[in-house]
């Protein structure tokens, strides 16, 4: 037996469509180089952004979009009740101290890479229940502090591999609200589907388009069967940072599901937010890239009515280091939520 | 001067080929740059104590001595040397002894990089 | 039993699809960067020795010592002005082979760990990635000496 807003086995109906009211990013330096470098509400002259570390500049992106959201919907932080984030970071500490300088009721995310549509799915729920609105969703990292963390110093001399991916420095997030006929909305939610952890044996830290991919094809094929939706009701299928590695297997790994996807309408965030010319690699990654694309390039086009109904999937490699070291294996996971355009 | 030349030529290949041999170890095989580190020195404590490093030290000079397993050639001909001299105690003295200079550098000079310096991500 | 062996069938269907999507690094092209740039940080070294030898009237050990402190001492310095990474990104293991790889593995945590403050952030990192090497290598060579002692 299904809850009565269940679909199928992972998916959910959103009955009163939340929608998002207001969104805003910042990001550092080079992403702002890349091709939607103007679009950026907040761009950081430097990759500390004038702070005293690497993980405070992350802090401050994530805070400082957090503000330029809460002035466009023209709230103060006392209107929002309550902040969902997350990031890549141990014990996710740089949502927590953007959390501290908001009074915001907040709820920690992580879901890796994937945090950005985990959190508006929850998000989602918290309004569509009518436990709290509005909500903010964040989601935020940084390259220096990935690095750190998941890989070397920055100093250290190592060659990154061709499938390796680039962290985004950048913070996205976006105000989710009951529907008001006062408010002029960028979109709204209407599905969401809970992704399951896919394990499929990937154990290369640099190659997690890799890992990701069959999460992302476990996701889709879950939706796709839940809601008997196809893929050509979309504009545009969007993941979330599997890079281009991670893009080929998604396409050649759903379709031995049984459910191919059109080329033409997948759009990766990790494809979309450097140019090719900026030596990422594989592509972005990073809590931040589907954040960043979210705010700056997706819900626009939602927005001005270009794109109608897009099924938005944040894709994330589940790994620390230590686990990494011990030999265990990377799982996957995508969460996936319908937006779509409200005109 | 052609013996200089010569001498010269012989350093430029064997030290080039070493880094090509760990270069193919990085690309072909799970080695990441930490474990080449730790297999070239031991690589060469050994081969040093079974006598076949030194003639390739005396062969190409700095082509066998500045790559990693030349660091290890200096720790066993150290041990070795103090071992005769000093008998079991050389055994714990003679490996540093030998290589403290490039050690005490390597500590030093990283202590003052990160007293002068920060990090920075390339963009 | 069944289901377990499907399973396995496809992580091993999809390791292969790994296997043919994923972009190889150019074995060819890293090996000759490998080798030029490797080949003359050696002849560097070389040079360093032949001075000390000639100028500073050092005997072949002291000259091997202080061509290992200059190269350390100028691999330091270019790691901490940013430049060393931007090198090794074209040479690869051309310059993580010679003893500028091991000096580059102390200075960059140094660097890096500097914010957790200079005992436990500097002081205790400066080892993370080197320390094996010295783990490995001082080990290797005790029991060399431990052997040369017992057999002699």
């Amino acid at each position: 037996m299904n809850a009565p807003n269940r679909m199928g086995h992972q998916t959910i109906v959103y009955r009163n469509t939340p929608w998002i009211t207001a969104t805003a990013c910042a990001a550092g330096p080079r992403e702002a180089q890349g091709p939607l470098g103007d679009k950026f509400d907040l761009v950081a002259d430097t990759p500390d952004f004038g702070q005293e570390s690497y993980e405070q500049a992350e802090v401050a992106l994530l805070r400082e979009a957090c503000r330029i959201c809460l002035d466009k919907a023209d709230l103060g932080e006392k209107g929002v009740e309550a902040m969902l984030g997350g990031d890549l970071l141990n014990q996710i500490m740089p949502s927590s101290l953007a959390a501290r300088s908001l009074k915001i009721p907040f709820l920690g995310m992580y879901g890796a890479c994937s945090t950005m549509s985990e959190g508006l799915l929850v998000g989602g729920l918290l309004v569509d229940g009518g436990y709290a609105s509005p909500v903010l969703c964040t989601a935020g990292s940084h390259y220096a502090t990935a690095e750190r963390q998941f890989r070397y110093p920055l100093e250290y001399g190592n060659q990154r591999t061709p499938a390796s991916q680039w962290t985004v420095t950048g913070a996205g997030v976006a105000l989710l609200s009951l529907p008001d006929p006062q408010v002029h909305p960028l979109a709204k939610l209407t599905r969401a589907c809970m992704g399951r952890v896919v394990d499929m044996g990937v154990t290369d830290a640099n190659n997690m388009g890799a890992a990701m991919a069959p999460a992302a094809a476990a996701t889709l094929c879950a939706y796709f069967d839940d809601t008997g939706d196809t893929p050509e009701q979309f504009d545009r299928v969007i993941t979330g940072d599997l890079g281009y590695v991670g893009s080929e297997l998604l396409l050649e790994w759903s379709d031995k599901m049984g459910h191919p996807l059109p080329r033409e309408r997948m759009m990766d965030c990790g494809l979309t937010i450097y140019d090719p010319q900026q030596d990422s690699h594989a592509g972005g990654s990073g809590c931040g890239c589907s954040a960043v694309v979210l705010s700056s390039f997706i819900l626009p086009k939602l927005q001005s009515g270009e794109w109608r109904r897009v099924l938005f999937m944040a894709t994330g490699a589940l790994l620390s280091p230590t686990t990494s070291m011990q030999g265990e294996t990377i799982p996957g996971v995508a969460h996936a939520v319908v937006i779509e355009g409200v005109r | 001067m052609g013996a200089a030349i010569w001498m010269y030529l012989k350093v430029f290949l064997v030290g080039g080929l070493l880094c090509v041999l760990g270069e193919v170890l990085i690309l072909k095989t799970k080695f990441t740059p930490a474990r080449i580190l730790v297999a070239y020195i031991t690589a060469g404590v050994f081969l040093s104590a079974v006598g076949l490093y030194g003639p390739l030290v005396s062969f190409a000079g700095a082509g066998a001595t500045v790559p990693l397993t030349g660091f290890g050639h200096a720790l066993a001909q150290g041990v070795l040397h103090a071992v005769q001299e000093n008998g079991i105690l050389g055994a714990f003295t003679g490996g540093l002894t030998a290589t403290a200079g490039g050690i005490t550098a390597a500590i030093f000079f990283g202590f003052i990089a990160a007293v002068l310096f920060r990090p920075k991500p390339k963009t | 039993m069944q289901n377990s062996s499907s399973k396995q069938d496809r992580i091993a269907e999809y390791k292969a699809l790994i296997a043919r999507i994923t972009p190889k690094s150019k074995l060819a092209v890293g090996c000759w960067r490998a080798f030029w740039v490797g080949g003359l940080i050696c002849v560097f070294g070389q040079t360093l020795i032949d001075y000390g030898r000639a100028s500073l009237k050092l005997n072949q050990s002291q000259a091997s010592a202080f061509a290992s402190i200059v190269l350390v001492f100028l691999t330091a310095a270019l790691t901490g002005v940013g430049v060393f990474d931007q090198i090794a990104k074209y040479a690869g293991a051309g310059t993580v082979v010679p003893i500028t790889g091991f000096a580059n593995a102390m200075v960059s945590p140094a660097m890096e760990f500097r914010p957790e403050g200079f005992v436990l952030g500097t002081g205790a990192k400066l080892f993370t990635i080197a320390g094996p090497v010295l783990v490995y290598g001082i080990s290797a060579s005790v029991i060399v000496g431990l052997i040369s002692y017992f057999v002699r």
